[in-house]
């Protein structure tokens, strides 16, 4: 699990910038943060550790009472999004609730992030488009099968269709995340984060950005 | 099309360069720093431009010539920081956006007639090769 510090962002899309070397870059614009600390868990109280970070303002229209009242009392606008993000209670001591968070304080260039979206939703798609199958062929009289799956299993033995099998269905819409993404570049003024790669989701859409939990981070 | 956010446009527009004004159909130099093992030269490149694709930061110009027999044709990113100056050596008289055509034909028939465009001479006399 990964057990780095993180914010919340908006991917707003993708373009290409030059390095100092005059290479061409291809990057993921994210407006990263600024988020705020809206809540802690602590082992003491809620059996795990973690911080509750929430991030954008939610309009006014779709806040609920509860909502509002609790936001109220820790004086913190209402955020659009909150996500609680496990981290290891002598981490989770540093940070006070409603402090503000934001990129260049957890991110910096050359750094490696993962990055977890939700992604472009397909809605019921075949297996060709799911899971690339190759479909089968379009002459020799083949007719009314082009898109299929062919066999979905064998006779009486085991006369069942082993579970997991691929087949037709819900693409997309789903939980993704993508491993080891390097910074190319934060830009503190302007609150982007530069990710060399492609991030899942629709522009737009939010996303949770950690340093990465499976690659050694190289020292500031 | 997509549409670009602000803050991306903005992004791009601050990779922007200043670049000549040349257009499909023109004959242009381009130096081009490149690198070899760590030394870094200029190297010219010289042919008539075939295709310009505009998109901001990301826009690139294709560059055609015949090299001992041979087409060769190089893509540039219109703003990379690599190129050090493009000339243009002259202006060519073309009835289209994309010269694909170019491909096709050899020798005297692929030559390209002078523009007689306003302001064409000046441009050249401008950003072409200066002689010594």
């Amino acid at each position: 699990m990964n057990t780095n510090l993180g914010l919340l962002g908006k991917k707003l899309g993708n373009t290409q910038i030059f390095t100092d070397d005059g290479e061409v870059q291809r990057v993921t614009v994210v407006e990263v943060g600024p988020c705020v600390v809206v809540g802690k868990r602590t082992p003491e109280k809620h059996g795990y550790s973690a911080l509750r970070i929430g991030f954008g303002a939610k309009r006014a229209k779709s806040v609920r009472k509860p909502e509002a009242g609790l936001y109220a009392k820790l004086g913190i606008e209402v955020p659009e999004v909150v996500r609680e993000l496990r981290l290891p209670p002598e981490v989770v001591e540093k940070y006070e609730v409603g402090q503000k968070l934001s990129a260049p304080e957890v991110f910096r260039d050359g750094m490696f992030v993962d990055v977890q979206g939700t992604s472009k939703g397909r809605g019921y798609t075949g297996v060709m488009k799911r899971h690339n199958f190759a479909g089968y062929k379009a002459t020799h009289g083949a007719h009314e099968y082009q898109r299929h799956g062919g066999s979905i299993g064998m006779n009486m033995t085991p006369g069942r269709v082993f579970k997991g099998k691929k087949m037709a269905g819900q693409h997309g819409n789903k939980t993704v995340t993508v491993l080891n993404l390097k910074v190319a570049k934060v830009m503190a003024d302007e609150g982007l984060l530069l990710l060399q790669g492609s991030v899942p989701g629709a522009r737009g859409s939010v996303v949770l950005l950690r340093s990465a939990a499976k690659k050694k981070q190289a020292s500031a | 099309m997509s549409s670009t956010t602000p803050k991306i446009a903005a992004l791009e527009a601050s990779q922007l360069r200043s670049v000549p004004p040349f257009r499909v159909g023109d004959t242009v130099r381009v130096h081009f720093r490149i690198r070899e093992g760590e030394k870094e030269r200029v190297q010219v490149f010289e042919g008539v431009v075939i295709r310009r694709k505009n998109g901001s930061a990301r826009s690139t110009f294709t560059v055609r010539k015949v090299s001992y027999g041979v087409g060769v044709e190089r893509i540039f990113p219109t703003h990379s920081p690599r190129i050090e100056k493009i000339e243009i050596t002259a202006r060519g008289h073309v009835r289209r956006a994309r010269l694909y055509y170019l491909r096709e034909l050899r020798g005297k028939k692929a030559r390209l007639r002078a523009s007689r465009r306003k302001g064409a001479d000046k441009v050249v006399k401008e950003f072409g090769v200066r002689k010594k």
